[in-house]
């Protein structure tokens, strides 16, 4: 790495060659004004098309204003941010994106939330607009369970074809068309739905505006709770726990479970559970099937099943490996499951008549819930999913004050968890959870160092080699589809030799997921809530899974033994494989 | 071509194919059959020779006789008459219009007269698909001579020296390009040539292809010894179907040859050319959208820097260069730097191929040294305006020129002066107007061809220049404000200030040349809601004028919406609320009794 001294608006200061005009002003503490560009850091996504034209900077002997998000910086580089120069392309380029853009802020899914806006009120946009004329419009996209498209509103910043293709290497969403009618679409205008998407939500997750926002359900289990018919149960998933505060203005990795538990009661939901009971289950059956394909000469390595966007993806793109991946149900399925079965049971519910709404970190986890396959008798094992946004949202609607609220504990018996569900937030943490039950079960010994860090961590691939008796587990962690992509390839060209892998869709797992709050591009976020996801485990008495005593009463009363027939009824599936288009 | 007495070369370009050459060819090769003559007179297709306007075109040598406008039907008499009997066909004889007389030697031609033909030398004098014909004017040669005698470093020196600058538009040192590349160390590195001629009107590119195509592909191979790259793309449109047989042709005769491929003269040096078709995209034109484009992924440009020097196609140095600066390499490395930067002004040496094309009287490819005045392009070479109107304005560089006006005329034409005044080279596209064209209609028109053109991924060039677009066209709907005018004037120097590629950089140049030399005829459509030249149909209203009409009713008779009323013999009158302004009456008026105001 070289130095290299350059002048931003007079300021001299000295930084790595390879930095862009932008970093070096960040150095600088000079603020530049940026759109389209993104840079999530050490989840290695960078968006650096300079499409946008709003970062633009006055550099010394160069005809033109410079993109400071593209350009890097040399030696002696002379740069000015805030001549009346780039002050004002800077305002065209925002006043040009608005005059193609609905005005319905009001009433808009990002209101307050959404990245143009806020730069037009940084910038002092007000009172009418200097540009105006014809605006593009397109049919809405309401084909999926997960993701809402309304290109009205895209102003092709093109990072989510950058989490789509490059991140994701899934191809969905692409730049269509040229001049004013580019759009991003999937190929042949295709409606998400037939597509090969994961609905991962990665790309909602970035989107600056409302052009990608989520299918939102919040009217249809507001109907449910107000419905003295139905008995209601919710559960929430363990990455919106340390995300939900966000919602309200808190600090990122503000662990907020007693809050949230609260705040679900307060809206009337007849019971709140937990989806982490979901995990630690989920850990007995995945934790018994792997122990089982060890001892049995079963196709190793295991995949673990969790992530619904994952689960999709390799039905599309890896049909000759979908004997591979573990047949547990994801957590909050299994839930369902349960819900509907052992727990409507036990209470005297009838199954008809409860609900089961699920708030997830997930967009996927819509379209999961949907699956055909995933229903018991005729009813959804899950019947709504929201994201953690839209929890948010209806605490809002609800009136209450969050941050100040008590908190209170997760009613039972589905409400207990261990610190082993915990980590299902966040990458790494499954396969970690899994690792605490199986050792003990392959050694019969009390593992009394829980925390594998060598699974932790946010590179994108990762491995470590476990010891577990005489046997030397090795196992493969990867998060982000494009390095889910390559480990698969790895294994399938027999390069890789793992005995189980953990994939999550999303950079950093659950906790970056699609339905998250906006992280607007700090990756810091996502590694603080990271942070929380182990706290909360590190604050947990009991740390494996097969120490939740409620989850042994469930096999004990109802499920039988560990992965047997009425297990494999109730918590375990089957793969599809899916159309490459 | 010893063997033979005479030598009938015909045109084989695209225009004058479309114009039955093909069938021309023929019939002179059966007729110099029938005549016994196929040993001594041979009949030679060959590249455009530029006067298109009077295509096809049939040159005859050794007696340096240029018919003009030939028929298939004419090969008889050419054969019977010229061939056989040394009887010049007078009337097809070109006729100067200026002294009406016939001129048998394309010399003497005003439109050949103050041409010079570097890039275009071979056009119009070869067979381009016979390589031997190439190497009889000393092809290869120079690819020959920089091999064997030169070392890349010294190539490089000469091309910095000659001062020839990029002939695609951007006027970069072409010396420069290459030595970046040759700098950049890789394991292996392109040459692409730039065959996306996308410029309305722009032909030359095409005409060298189709004329001249081992040249390209000997300059290719020079650049590949001087960067130090192995590859070659030549990144052509799909709809140049005879270019690029011509080039495929071509590049089987160089390979059979040994003149590309492994080791070229016996040299370590190895080079191998690939076709890729483009799908006509104008964008991609545009150096990185092209690279984009090349590898399969979608033709939109990039920032730079990186430029393709340093991070090209597959992320390798490249070099890319378009067709005529690729045509003028082989005659500078034989005739030397110092020849080639003799010719021309200060700062653009050499010559520039123009598409001269509009209204004016030439039209056709024209190659002139660099620093001519506009003046004698358009009226010595160009013969004027057509029908004796008079002369408005020249749209140079393509569709992101800018519109040069009377007072710029005499203006020495180089990358400098034209950029100057408010235009561009560009690609050497050259459009008359005279008093007829409106010029801001002028400037729309370019607009709607660059909003659909643009990629669509900078904000500034999709949606600003779609506001300029609209601007414009409410303006020639009678619908536009002064306040319009300046916003106008605001939006077109940001967008050219902060578009990413040269697309965007450059679109805003026809409304803002026009508002800068024709303001006035902007406020007539603003303030009085008038079109001065008549074009705007919104603006303008058809009159019968009493003491002309003679009541024959031609015009009722045509006017489709039946607005017309008069009866026979007498004065006729258009009911203005109905008239659609088609001007099918203007056109059937034999009295010029109908005038549009």
């Amino acid at each position: 790495m070289r130095l290299v001294t350059i002048h931003i608006n007079d300021k001299e200061l000295t930084v790595p060659d390879h930095y862009t005009i932008l970093e070096a002003a960040k150095e600088a503490n000079v603020n530049i004004p940026t759109l389209c560009h993104m840079d999530l850091g050490d989840l290695k996504a960078v968006n650096q098309v300079a499409s946008c034209r709003v970062c633009m900077v006055e550099v010394a002997g160069r005809r033109n204003l410079a993109p400071s998000c593209a350009t890097k910086i040399t030696d002696g580089m002379v740069i000015r941010t805030n001549t009346p120069r780039a002050v004002k392309a800077r305002r065209t380029s925002v006043e040009l994106l608005l005059s193609d853009h609905p005005f319905e802020c009001l009433i808009c899914e990002k209101n307050q939330k959404c990245d143009l806006q806020k730069l037009a009120a940084d910038l002092g946009v007000r009172g009418q607009l200097k540009y105006q004329g014809s605006m593009s419009t397109y049919e809405k996209d309401v084909s999926s369970k997960s993701i809402y498209r309304n290109l009205d509103k895209c102003i092709l910043c093109r990072r989510c074809e950058t989490m789509c293709n490059e991140v994701q290497t899934c191809g969905i969403l692409s730049a269509v068309g040229r001049g004013f009618e580019t759009v991003i679409s999937p190929a042949f205008s295709l409606p998400m739905s037939e597509t090969m998407c994961t609905f991962c939500g990665q790309c909602v997750a970035v989107c600056p505006t409302a052009a990608l926002t989520e299918i939102s359900c919040i009217r249809e289990v507001w109907d449910v709770i107000n419905d003295p018919e139905k008995f209601v149960v919710v559960q929430t998933a363990p990455a919106v726990r340390v995300a939900l505060g966000e919602e309200f203005g808190m600090e990122p990795g503000t662990i907020v479970t007693g809050k949230m538990t609260s705040a679900l009661r307060m809206m009337g939901f007849d019971r709140v559970f937990d989806t982490d009971f979901g995990a630690d289950l989920t850990i007995i059956e995945e934790a018994s099937e792997f122990v089982h394909r060890l001892q049995h000469g079963g196709r190793l390595p295991i995949l673990t099943s969790c992530c619904p966007a994952w689960v999709k993806f390799f039905e599309h793109q890896f049909q000759d490996l979908l004997d591979i991946p573990s047949t547990c149900k994801s957590p909050h399925e299994m839930f369902g499951a349960v819900a509907k079965t052992y727990y409507a049971k036990k209470y005297n519910i009838d199954p008809a008549k409860m609900v089961v709404v699920s708030v997830m970190p997930c967009l996927a986890k819509k379209y999961e819930s949907a699956r055909p396959e995933l229903t018991g008798e005729g009813v959804s094992n899950v019947d709504y999913v929201v994201t953690t946004r839209e929890l948010g949202m209806m605490i809002r609607e609800s009136g209450i004050n969050f941050v100040d609220l008590e908190d209170s504990q997760f009613d039972n018996p589905l409400g207990e968890s261990t610190g082993a569900s915990v980590i299902f937030g966040a990458t790494g943490g499954v396969i970690e959870a899994a690792l605490r039950t199986a050792y003990e079960w392959l050694t019969g010994e009390t593992l009394e160092q829980v925390e594998f860090h060598a699974l932790r961590g946010l590179d994108g691939i990762r491995e470590a080699t476990v010891k577990v008796g005489d046997l030397e587990v090795k196992i493969g962690v990867a998060h982000g589809l494009g390095n889910a992509r390559k480990l698969l390839e790895a294994i399938r060209s027999g390069e890789a030799n793992y005995h189980a892998i953990e994939i999550m869709a999303c950079p950093g797992g659950c906790v970056g997921g699609g339905g998250q709050p906006y992280h607007h591009g700090d990756s810091e976020i996502i590694k603080k809530r990271t942070e929380a996801i182990y706290r909360e485990d590190a604050g947990k008495q009991k740390r494996k899974s097969h120490e939740n005593e409620q989850v042994m009463t469930l096999y004990k009363e109802f499920l039988g033994e560990f992965y047997g027939d009425k297990a494999h009824e109730l918590l375990h599936t089957h793969y599809t494989a899916r159309e490459k288009i | 071509m010893s063997t033979y007495r005479m030598h009938l070369l015909v045109c084989g370009g695209t225009g004058c194919q479309a114009s039955e050459s093909k069938q021309l060819v023929e019939n002179l090769q059966a007729q110099v059959l029938m005549a016994g003559m196929g040993n001594e007179v041979q009949v030679v297709t060959t590249g455009c020779f530029g006067f298109c306007e009077k295509g096809p075109i049939v040159k005859v040598l050794p007696d340096n006789i240029f018919y003009v406008e030939v028929k298939p039907d004419d090969a008889e008499e050419i054969v019977n008459e010229h061939v056989m009997k040394g009887r010049p066909v007078s009337r097809l004889l070109f006729t100067e219009p200026s002294r009406n007389e016939k001129i048998s030697e394309h010399k003497e031609m005003p439109f050949y007269k103050k041409q010079v033909r570097i890039a275009l030398r071979n056009c119009g004098f070869i067979d381009p698909e016979n390589i031997d014909e190439y190497i009889s004017v000393d092809g290869y040669q120079a690819l020959g001579k920089v091999l064997t005698e030169m070392t890349p470093e010294a190539l490089i020196v000469l091309m910095k020296k000659s001062g020839l600058r990029g002939r695609g538009g951007g006027g970069f040192p072409t010396g420069l390009k290459w030595e970046a590349a040759s700098k950049n160390q890789a394991d292996v590195k392109y040459i692409v040539c730039n065959a996306d001629e996308g410029d309305p009107g722009a032909f030359m590119d095409r005409s060298i292809l189709e004329g001249d195509p081992h040249t390209v592909l000997e300059a290719m191979a020079i650049a590949g010894y001087a960067t130090g790259a192995r590859y070659g793309y030549i990144y052509i449109r799909a709809e140049y179907p005879l270019a690029v047989h011509r080039l495929e042709v071509a590049i089987e005769q160089a390979m059979e040859m040994g003149l590309l491929g492994e080791n070229i003269f016996g040299t370590d040096f190895s080079f191998d050319i690939v076709i890729k078709y483009g799908a006509g995209a104008f964008v991609c034109g545009e150096e990185t959208a092209l690279i984009h484009s090349i590898e399969g992924e979608r033709g939109e440009p990039t920032n730079k820097p990186p430029f393709p020097a340093e991070s090209g196609l597959w992320g390798k140095p490249t070099s890319v260069n378009n067709v005529e600066t690729f045509a003028n390499v082989p005659p500078i490395i034989l005739n030397g730097a110092e020849w080639f930067a003799s010719i021309g002004s200060e700062k653009s040496k050499g010559t520039k191929v123009f598409a001269l094309a509009g209204k004016v009287n030439n039209v056709g490819l024209v190659e002139v040294p660099m620093g001519i005045a506009l003046r004698e392009i358009i009226f010595d070479i160009g013969g004027g305006i057509k029908d004796g109107k008079k002369y408005k304005a020249v749209q140079t560089g393509g569709p992101s020129g800018g519109c040069i006006p009377e007072a710029g005329l005499d203006t020495p034409i180089d990358y400098e002066n034209l950029t100057r005044i408010g235009s561009m080279m560009g690609s050497g596209g050259m459009i008359v107007m005279d008093e007829d064209d409106c010029m801001v209609n002028v400037a729309k028109f370019y607009l709607e061809f660059t909003c659909d053109e643009s990629c669509g991924k900078c904000t500034p060039c999709r949606v600003g220049n779609r506001r300029l677009y609209e601007t414009l066209t409410r303006i020639t709907e009678g619908k536009g404000t002064m306040e319009d005018l300046e916003t106008m004037k605001e939006l077109g120097p940001i967008i050219k200030d902060t578009a990413l590629c040269g697309l965007g950089q450059t679109s805003p140049n026809p409304v803002l040349s026009t508002m800068k030399y024709f303001w006035d005829e902007y406020v007539a459509h603003v303030v009085d809601k008038k079109c001065p030249a008549g074009v705007c149909t919104a603006l303008l209203s058809y009159y019968i004028l009493p003491d002309k009409c003679i009541g024959c009713t031609a015009c009722k008779r045509v006017c489709p919406v039946s607005c017309i009323s008069g009866e026979v013999k007498k004065i006729h009158e258009i009911d203005q609320s109905r008239c659609i302004k088609c001007g099918a009456c203007h056109t059937a008026c034999k009295f010029s009794a109908i005038v549009k105001k």
